[in-house]
């Protein structure tokens, strides 16, 4: 397949479990700087989405090109490494650490078995740390336990921890689950202010919040686009209407 | 800066708690005891303490990476059959073994019919290449048995079963080549080593303050790996592998580094088991030891490394009294004893220490908001359903339990009623 200009091209992946086609033939391009939001029912595919991407899962074909790299043929940590950030559906933080340390483990300095051994913590390290600490919205908690945190608090380390790998491509699954509405707020103004520099692919159903981030939505049914554009565009079609947004 | 205001800023040591238990610890190993106690208890209290190197080797692999090894029994043999090898070769010069029909190979080879050393015993007639081999062979063992597993991602229980069935075919192994390993009476009646005669009573006290030296470089060497990013990695690891992967770590190389280093410092008790015992048998390297050797971390505290220190020496010193008395009960005992502390203390001694620590304030100044190691609940054991117990003796902070032995003791024997108490009045 040919290179692109794209961040993410998706080209025709399919992933088929016993048979049963959880994606099909998707084809997908997220530009730079683009703030992407996967939307669809139950068992659409999106979670299946970010798993092939992130190497969670492996496709049974077609290709995944991040700059022009193949991914599909590297192993996780690769992958997270060519820059792609992936934030899980729970909240998927390392509790009996402190904020801090779950920052500084996320450093991507010391990655190997010895760089850990010799790893020294910088002021690099932790300017960086409370950069994206003030970002995340989580200054005063640092020397807190992490599994104190509320649940929201929780969601947004786990977005700091990714942050401090600089992705260039962040995946965010459900980030806004169990928040209270003025979390939501908070977590829109963060993701639009950290989708800057980098593209963001988020799954979400909650449609409000879908409307203050989203550039661009995608809709997924049956492992399948439905529809694909602006939100008010995709919100108009009659196709979304009837499978996901009319009931 | 003092030395002292030194040592506590020190994160390695774990602050002024920290050096006050390695200070304890020390103070009990090489003064205590040596003063205390005459030379059959204190050659005793060496092999005990040869367990120990097992024991720190699985805080580290187990309490903080999660990983439940139930076969280091494997690298604790190894390393005291490489040990023996090369004592037993000294202890076969053609003089003494003169009467045999072919002299200069190992008693147990000439009734086995061999009339040649075999090819691999050859190079253990140098002490350095043993010590080399010491160190280098079990770790390289657990190197295959790490990379075939951690690489696959097996783990949990299966890599649990899989490494003892892997102790188990060891040990068969050896008592079946007899001819090759001296069967299942092991290797006996090693005498010198360059010369040097280590069944005297001198030798016994030189090689119990080595071990302890030795022991205590790998309670160091611990605290340094504990206390660096690698550290903090291991309990990530523990408790959400997944997001360790996913932020561009490949888990599997931390996972193989710390079985090996694990295995290497076990094999280090195995080779100085040798040297102080004068013997190794395969009896030492199956399944029974493998798990006794977790049931002294576990008694301990599996976060706690100088705990896993207390935990060998107490349930050996139970071990020695009891079997003495009443042999036949004695594996009963040691059952009943895990399923206590699994139960009633996950932290064990350290956890039981940690929780009047800090209840009567006697590390007041420490305040340290980050509570170490909680013992994680993905364990093979049923402990889950005791969370509450879980979460109150969930300070395990390393190197707490230290102290007067006696206090810990002392602790020990009033806690259990306490706990039971708390536990009906929960489930009340």
């Amino acid at each position: 397949m040919s290179n692109t200009d794209f961040v993410l091209a998706v080209e025709d992946l399919t992933v088929s479990f016993d048979g049963f086609k959880a994606v099909d033939s998707l084809t997908m391009y997220i530009d730079k700087n683009e703030l992407r939001v996967l939307v669809g029912p139950n068992g659409a595919g999106k979670t299946t989405v970010l798993d092939l991407i992130c190497g969670k899962t492996k496709s049974t074909s077609g290709s995944i090109k991040f700059n022009n790299t193949e991914l599909t043929k590297l192993s996780e940590h690769e992958i997270v490494r060519s820059g792609v950030g992936r934030k899980f559906q729970n909240p998927s933080i390392y509790e009996n650490l402190s904020v801090y340390q779950n920052l500084e483990v996320s450093y991507p300095k010391g990655r190997g078995v010895f760089g850990s051994l010799t790893f020294k913590r910088t002021k690099e390290v932790e300017d960086r740390v409370r950069k994206v600490a003030e970002d995340i919205m989580l200054t005063e908690f640092l020397d807190m336990e992490s599994a104190l945190l509320s649940h929201g608090q929780k969601q947004w380390l786990e977005i700091g921890m990714l942050l401090m790998q600089e992705p260039e491509l962040l995946m965010l699954d459900e980030p806004v689950a169990g928040m209270s509405a003025k979390e939501r707020d908070q977590t829109a103004d963060l993701l639009n202010r950290i989708c800057q520099n980098r593209s963001v692919i988020v799954i979400e159903h909650d449609m409000e919040f879908v409307k203050k981030i989203a550039h661009k939505v995608t809709v997924l049914h049956q492992g399948k686009i439905l529809a694909e554009g602006p939100m008010e565009k995709v919100q108009a079609d009659e196709k979304v209407i009837e499978v996901y947004l009319g009931h | 800066m003092t030395l002292w205001e030194k040592m506590k800023a020190s994160p390695v040591l774990g602050g002024k708690e920290g050096v006050i238990g390695l200070a304890v610890l020390a103070a009990i190993i090489f003064v205590v005891l040596p003063l205390g106690v005459d030379i059959f208890r204190l050659n005793l209290i060496g092999k005990y303490l040869t367990y120990a190197f097992v024991a720190v080797g699985l805080v580290m692999l187990w309490g903080h990476g999660g990983i439940l090894s139930l076969g280091q029994g494997i690298f604790f043999g190894l390393g005291g059959y490489a040990m023996a090898m090369f004592l037993k070769l000294e202890a076969s010069d053609p003089l003494s073994t003169k009467i045999q029909s072919t002299p200069g190979i190992p008693d147990f080879m000439d009734w086995n019919q061999l009339t040649a050393l075999p090819w691999f015993w050859e190079p253990f007639k140098s002490l350095p290449f043993t010590i080399f081999a010491v160190l280098t062979i079990p770790a390289l063992f657990a190197y295959i048995i790490g990379y075939a597993m951690f690489k696959r991602r097996v783990g949990g229980v299966y890599f649990s079963i899989i490494t003892q069935a892997v102790a188990l075919i060891l040990s068969i192994l050896i008592v079946g080549q007899q001819g090759y390993t001296g069967g299942v009476n092991g290797m006996t009646d090693l005498r010198t080593m360059l010369g040097w005669d280590i069944r005297t009573d001198s030798a016994k006290y030189i090689l119990y303050f080595v071990n302890g030296l030795l022991l205590f470089g790998a309670i160091f060497l611990s605290k340094y790996i504990m206390s660096s990013k690698f550290g903090m990695l291991l309990l990530a690891m523990r408790d959400k592998e997944e997001r360790v992967r996913f932020s561009g770590y490949d888990v599997s190389n931390f996972k193989i580094f710390i079985f090996c280093l694990a295995a290497m410092m076990s094999a280090v008790g195995g080779a100085m088991f040798t040297l102080q015992v004068g013997f190794m048998s395969p009896s030492f390297v199956g399944i029974v030891p493998s798990i006794e050797m977790v049931i002294f971390c576990a008694v301990g505290g599996r976060a706690s490394l100088i705990g896993a220190v207390y935990g060998t020496l107490l349930v050996n010193y139970g071990k020695t009294v009891f079997s003495e008395n009443y042999p036949e009960m004695w594996l009963y005992l040691m059952g009943g004893l895990f399923i206590a502390v699994v139960m009633f203390f996950p932290s064990g001694l350290a956890g039981i220490w940690d929780k009047y620590a800090t209840k009567y304030g006697w590390f007041k100044e420490k305040a340290k908001p980050v509570k170490k190691p909680e013992v994680s609940t993905s364990e093979v054991e049923a402990q889950a359903v005791l969370t509450d117990t879980a979460t109150e003796a969930s300070l395990a902070t390393e190197s707490t339990s230290v102290v007067s032995k006696k206090v810990t003791r002392k602790k020990a024997d009033a806690s259990p009623a306490i706990e039971s108490n708390k536990l009906r009045g929960a489930e009340a």
